[in-house]
């Protein structure tokens, strides 16, 4: 099913998303991958305050190539979100409600999504240059020495995505290849 | 004797390094096409038209096909006939690949140290191999490798007991585990052979081969037509969410090996499988 919503997000959004939804974002969302990841984790140990407030908003998993003159991004789609396992349960406790990413999670990860009635989307991986253009605005917030790994804030229209852990816990990585496995 | 100066070598790798991140080869083209018609899953066929719009978009708007424009891999074949004036060869793709990366807005994904992990800026060094070859020319292939599928790939030291079976259930295991992590629909490059790290070259190359191209040798074109008929029935399909398009192609190299050993290496690529060949 189609669906159109606004980040940050409110649980009921949330809620009402399910696996295999294809949905289309817009409003505001934060990049952050690896290092800044890892930055976010040390702060928390450390007691200091975060970049930017984890409640109700959307990490996006993503480093973009430079932007060409007059453009907001390059190329601009998602990356591995495995690596960010370690430290994604963290933020889903202190509000995160997206995640936009590619790939397998832990199963860490998916009782976090359920505890905190979260959802992780995935973007279609190595399609950077036709997401690029669902990014209006970009803007680096924090980290700006880590170049590519910095954290943008992103004003976005109708961004791609399709619902892959939902709220309730269901997967579609597990769920779809059923439909077709034969081997 | 004929001498290629350094500053012909830098100019054309920059080039590449440009061209190989914004569009695609022929046959990889032709594969994504052919897999939109194909494709039994709806989701699936839908990516792939995303897939296939993207690299209309890549070309046209000069927008790299994926932002992870990967660390620049480079064959060289170096024919024994050529003279290099002006500087080191291996400095001289090294620069090329400055060059290309900085003017091309192309991302710069290299660290310094693999545990202290400073981005170079430049996206260099690149990872280059050489080989001495016959004749009076140099033959360049560029290959970014993106990290995403690069991190999936496999490495086997199998038994000679393990045979055909062993090798081809080695690179089941490997597909099966990348599943949607390594971007799919996938190119399977296999090194079967060799030593520890010649296997791994091998399936590195293998990448670089058209994806419409089967084996000269009889029992590998086999090998490979059977391999991706099964990958494609695993069930994963294009982007891990379910269909029949997981591979567009299983290319497999060879290499004699010791008698105590049957070394495989699966490396796996994304759909972005990029490469770019000129001769100078």
């Amino acid at each position: 099913m189609d669906r159109y919503i606004t980040a940050p997000f409110d649980t009921e959004t949330v809620k009402e998303l399910h696996s295999g939804d294809y949905v289309y974002i817009t409003g505001t969302v934060y990049t952050a991958r690896d290092a800044a990841h890892k930055r976010m984790y040390e702060a928390l140990e450390q007691n200091k305050e975060l970049p930017f407030q984890m409640e109700n908003n959307v990490i996006y998993y993503m480093g973009p190539s430079p932007a060409r003159e007059g453009r907001p991004i390059g190329s601009a789609g998602p990356t591995t979100a495995s690596r960010m396992d370690k430290y994604a349960p963290s933020l889903l406790d202190l509000g995160l409600k997206g995640m936009i990413g590619k790939g397998k999670r832990s199963d860490a990860v998916k009782q976090a999504i359920v505890r905190n009635g979260a959802v992780y989307f995935a973007a279609v991986g190595g399609a950077g240059a036709l997401l690029s253009k669902s990014i209006l605005r970009s803007e680096v917030i924090a980290y700006d020495d880590l170049g590519t790994e910095a954290i943008r804030k992103l004003e976005v229209k109708d961004f791609p995505v399709i619902v892959v852990i939902d709220a309730q816990g269901n997967n579609l990585y597990e769920t779809a290849i059923e439909t077709y496995k034969e081997i | 004797m004929r001498t290629v100066k350094v500053e012909e070598i830098i100019h054309n790798i920059k080039e590449m390094c440009i061209e190989a991140n914004h569009y695609l080869t022929d046959d990889m083209q032709q594969a994504l096409a052919h897999a939109v018609d194909t494709e039994n899953s709806p989701l699936g066929k839908q990516i792939l038209c995303q897939l296939r719009d993207n690299l209309h978009i890549a070309s046209e708007d000069m927008i790299p096909i994926c932002q992870d424009t990967g660390m620049a891999v480079l064959f060289i074949e170096l024919g024994q006939d050529v003279h290099v004036e002006g500087g080191l060869l291996t400095d001289a793709v090294n620069e090329g690949v400055r060059q290309g990366y900085q003017e091309g807005f192309l991302r710069k994904s290299v660290v310094k140290d693999p545990i202290i992990r400073e981005n170079t800026g430049d996206n260099t060094p690149a990872v280059i191999h050489y080989d001495i070859v016959e004749g009076d020319k140099i033959k360049i292939t560029i290959a970014p490798k993106g990290f995403g599928s690069e991190n999936m790939s496999r490495i086997f030291m199998l038994k000679p007991a393990d045979g055909m079976e062993g090798v081809k259930d080695s690179i089941l295991t490997a597909v099966r585990d990348a599943g949607p992590n390594a971007c799919p629909p996938m190119v399977i490059g296999v090194g079967v052979g060799g030593t520890f790290e010649k296997c791994a070259l091998l399936a590195k190359k293998a990448l670089t081969r058209p994806v419409n191209e089967r084996s000269d040798i009889p029992y590998i074109r086999e090998m490979e037509e059977d391999l991706l008929n099964k990958i494609n029935r695993t069930g994963i399909g294009p982007g891990g969410l379910g269909g029949t398009t997981t591979a567009l192609a299983v290319n497999i190299n060879t290499y004699p090996t010791h008698i105590a050993g049957l070394p495989v290496a699966v490396n796996i690529c994304c759909h972005v499988n990029r490469h770019c060949v000129r001769v100078l």
